[in-house]
């Protein structure tokens, strides 16, 4: 996979040649806000730390058929499954002050 | 060796059409995806089950042959033949999802059948970095108080990782390319350790502040005095200021736990007196008291 190694950037038309998607699914995550695509010399990028989150959307397009609605969706509500998470081991951590 | 009847796990008729297959697949798939049950074994499990279902009922080759073989699963030769060939063919289009190969992608009856995960096709030739491992890891409060190393065994290899004091209970770190290898030739996946941290001492933790009580003689209380205490760190002297009340709280500044990641800080350690009437009494003492409550 072509990276610039210094800024961990992984060119956009390698990873949906790797990948077997097509460009404009990039950019159609990109303008609904899902990801970041960073340009450097006309060349358009994306981040190595989004990688996972990107393969997740992958996944959610093609097999499950899930539209692009439907992930800005089920990830608010993953944030928000997770935030509660967070939030029930803070409150466990503070129950044991009791027990 | 089960029987899997993969028909009955997605739900359909033997007379299913390809196209009642994926919608079948595509419906339970929405449900059990681990995408979309994040950190749930179960539907882990169930979308395993499903992906493999939908692996052999999708390749018309492979569901001829799970048709024909299914209820005779006993027939090893036709098995050993449906493997050779296999071996040979390419397979349908599965989940690009990678599970963990110690908890096994694909049944016995699968891989008797079919020659198992790694007989079967993920699809196009794409790269993906590899699955996420987790893992949990057990600590004492005591060993969470001090950065230390620890090796801990992940799918047969040993990794060893420095663990910074002031890790909590419940926290998840993440070890960078030491989850699942990447699939042709794509990244390899993380290690997240999410932390349970045992407390089995008298001193309670919140965030980055201790929380203790202490038995305080009455005398002492009265009068004041200075005592000696037990921290995580060590013994520590006390100065207790004399008409101490019952219940009352004093700040330790700087003894509490270490602040994660940002060393020579700590929280305080707050310790709150109960205080001790004396017991059995002689005669000289309950009458110092009369006096004293006459005073």
């Amino acid at each position: 996979m072509r990276t610039i190694q210094a800024d961990n950037l992984i060119a956009v038309d390698v990873f949906c040649a790797n990948h077997n998607v097509e460009i404009s699914f990039i950019s159609s995550l990109q303008q609904i806000g899902m990801i970041e695509i960073t340009t450097v010399e006309k060349t358009e990028f994306i981040d190595a730390d989004q990688l996972r989150e990107l393969e997740r959307f992958i996944r959610l397009y093609y097999e499950m058929d899930i539209n692009l609605e439907g992930i800005e969706t089920i990830t608010h509500l993953l944030q928000r499954i997770s935030s509660l998470q967070n939030e029930i081991i803070a409150l466990q951590n503070k129950l044991r002050l009791y027990e | 060796m089960d029987f899997v009847d993969y028909y009955k796990l997605l739900g359909i008729p033997k007379t299913a059409t390809s196209k009642d297959i994926k919608n079948a697949y595509r419906r339970l798939a929405r449900k059990h995806h681990p995408d979309l049950n994040p950190n749930d074994n179960n539907a882990k499990k169930n979308f395993q089950q499903i992906n493999e279902a939908n692996e052999i009922l999708s390749d018309p080759e492979k569901r001829k042959k799970y048709d024909q073989y299914g209820k005779d699963w006993q027939h090893s030769e036709e098995f050993e033949k449906a493997r050779t060939s296999h071996e040979r063919t390419s397979g349908s289009r599965g989940s690009r999802y990678s599970e963990s190969e110690t908890e096994g992608d694909f049944s016995n009856f699968f891989e008797s059948m079919f020659g198992g995960a790694a007989g079967a096709s993920r699809g196009r030739q794409a790269k993906y970095r590899g699955e996420d491992f987790n893992a949990e890891l057990r600590l004492e409060l005591i060993d969470a108080y001090k950065t230390h190393k620890q090796t801990l065994t992940v799918n047969g290899k040993n990794i060893r990782i420095t663990i910074p004091a002031g890790i909590e209970n419940g926290q998840t770190i993440k070890i960078a390319g030491h989850g699942g290898s990447g699939v042709n030739g794509g990244p390899n996946g993380d290690l997240y350790i999410a932390f349970s941290i045992v407390n089995h001492s008298k001193i309670k933790r919140l965030e980055n502040n201790l929380y203790t009580s202490l038995d305080l003689d009455l005398y002492t209380a009265v009068l004041g005095g200075e005592i000696t205490i037990d921290t995580l760190n060590g013994k520590v002297k006390l100065k207790v200021k004399p008409e101490t009340q019952n219940g009352s709280r004093v700040k330790l500044k700087g003894k509490g736990f270490p602040v994660y990641k940002n060393e020579g800080h700590f929280g305080d350690l707050f310790i709150t007196y109960i205080i001790q009437t004396p017991t059995n009494l002689t005669e000289k003492q309950k009458a110092l008291f009369t006096e004293l409550s006459k005073s």
